[in-house]
């Protein structure tokens, strides 16, 4: 984890997913706070590469760079009118306190617990280990999640459904 | 000069912070969606470099369970924003402020 390329290669990202996260908050108009948020989760998948997690940044990219900004983009153009608004709030400063005592925190708490940290490289490749262990040892969560997505997808396709016709009284 | 553990969770409490700000802070609720999907990544971020970095028997486990937070997240977002159409439709606005039927 000592090439310079890494280093360099960490701070480019964090800076990008940071500041990109920092747009969203600034942004006015809410279709430019999911662009931002699009190059956050960008900056996630280079972050998720340095760390050697490949299948996870591949899954990042496909989901949430591909399928859920696409899935908020049609949310914002399917409720037109007054919505492209994204300021905030009556509870802005509240909502500020509260964010910089968590994040100074979670900071503190990250900075001075001494980690047990592991004496080895990154992983060779992650895909096969991840398949694994989701066919073998979380088979059963793994089932759970395929029932909940099935419903979720169900769910949101009979909430958007137009009212069904006044059928034969 | 190298990248450890705890520069990995700085970025992750940083975004956490700013997600926690989004979600609180917005008016519509799109934006407020937008927050809690910072912070699931936030979440992730922090998952993926404890597998990496912290003494462990069974590292892929932390791989494992983002790839159960990613499906769970995912499941979130289509629920919501499929909420988020329906009260467009119900109340003719997304803004949570103006969500106030429990209150008289």
């Amino acid at each position: 984890m000592d090439e310079t390329g890494v280093v360099i290669a960490f701070w480019v990202l964090a800076i990008m997913t940071i500041g990109s996260a920092l747009g969203v908050v600034g942004a006015r108009n809410i279709i430019h706070a999911v662009v931002f948020l699009v190059a956050s989760f960008l900056g996630l998948a280079g972050l998720y590469v340095t760390l050697s997690a490949d299948f996870i940044a591949v899954a990042q990219m496909l989901i949430y760079v591909g399928a859920i900004s696409i899935l908020l983009l049609f949310a914002i153009v399917l409720t037109p009118q007054e919505n492209r608004n994204n300021s905030e709030g009556f509870l802005r400063l509240p909502a500020l306190a509260l964010a910089l005592l968590v994040g100074a925190v979670m900071i503190f708490a990250a900075v001075d617990t001494e980690w047990a940290i592991a004496d080895r490289d990154g992983f060779e490749e992650t895909a096969s280990a991840i398949g694994d262990a989701l066919l073998d040892k979380y088979a059963l969560p793994f089932e759970i999640a395929s029932v909940l997505l099935l419903v979720a997808v169900i769910g949101s396709i009979v909430l958007v459904r137009p009212e069904p016709m006044e059928e034969d009284e | 000069m190298s990248v450890d553990l705890e520069h990995y969770l700085i970025v992750s409490g940083l975004l956490f912070s700013i997600g926690l700000y989004v979600t609180l802070a917005k008016q519509s609720f799109i934006g407020v969606l937008i927050g809690i999907e910072m912070m699931f990544n936030a979440v992730n971020l922090s998952f993926i470099s404890f597998a990496r970095f912290v003494e462990s028997g069974d590292p892929i486990s932390g791989h494992v369970f983002v790839v159960f937070t990613i499906t769970v997240s995912a499941a979130e977002a289509a629920t919501a924003l499929a909420l988020a159409v329906l009260l467009y439709r119900v109340k003719g606005t997304v803004e949570v402020e103006r969500m106030d039927l429990l209150k008289w």
